[in-house]
């Protein structure tokens, strides 16, 4: 809050519209928060794939088993980057 | 022992020809979807009116969209190479990202959309049908010889 205040001051002296600094420092803070919430799923499903890459070229007859594991692996992580998703798209566009 | 079984495996020359268990995964799910759509939109509906039913079915729509994208991407690869189906997911991964971003933006102004309602479908039915799935496959991986009821 005490950040919005600070730019609303400094929009003020510089003669921009206090309304358009809030909002373009909202759309900054959204657009971090995306990116950000986007970065650990991408870090965690390209560990998560190369391991059961491994995994299978090792034992290709586990290999059933392992895509079965990996891919729910893969929806659980992405569910972290669709919450940075739905927090963004209620930071930006609600 | 394994560092030289490591360096022995062919990455890019394995490939799956058999039948892909992602694809029967990603199916049960979106048949659980449609099953249990009607709740939540019935839920949406009391929540945030017809403006919330319109969006959650949006919503359920793009997660059950999702789930078949994300299997029919990764079977399609492993079918031709181990290495291209570890590519396939990860730039699926950013693909899939990017539609559902595109999905909503192009809605986003629609006069019937109600963009809580679309985001709590979104995460609520992901994980929800994530988590029903994956109780039939873990009795299924634990116990191979045991068949759970999957209705």
């Amino acid at each position: 809050m005490e950040a919005f205040s600070a730019l609303v001051a400094a929009a003020d002296e510089a003669g921009i519209d206090p309304a358009d600094a809030k909002n373009t420092a909202a759309a900054a803070g959204a657009g971090y928060a995306y990116g950000l919430a986007a970065i650990g799923p991408g870090i965690g499903i390209g560990y998560l794939v190369g391991k059961s890459v491994e995994a299978m070229a090792r034992q290709p007859e586990a290999a059933g088993m392992v895509r079965t594991t990996m891919f729910f692996g893969i929806a659980f992580t992405e569910a972290l980057a669709l919450i940075g998703f739905v927090v963004f798209i209620l930071l930006k566009f609600a | 022992m394994t560092v030289a079984a490591a360096h022995d495996v062919d990455i890019l020359g394995t490939r799956f020809d058999g039948p892909a268990p992602e694809v029967t995964v990603s199916k049960d799910m979106i048949k659980r979807g449609v099953i249990v759509a009607p709740l939540i939109v019935a839920v949406c509906a009391v929540i945030w009116g017809a403006n919330g039913a319109w969006s959650s079915m949006y919503g359920i729509a793009i997660v059950l969209a999702n789930f078949a994208l994300a299997a029919g991407l990764i079977a399609g690869a492993a079918r031709i190479s181990i290495g291209l189906m570890m590519g396939a997911t990860l730039f699926g991964y950013l693909i899939r990202l990017g539609l559902i971003f595109l999905a909503v933006l192009l809605v986003k102004d629609a006069s019937w959309i109600s963009l809580p309602a679309l985001g709590s479908t979104i995460i609520i039915t992901h994980l929800g049908l994530l988590f029903w799935e994956m109780k039939f496959v873990a009795l299924s991986l634990a116990h191979p010889g045991l068949k759970p009821d999957r209705a």
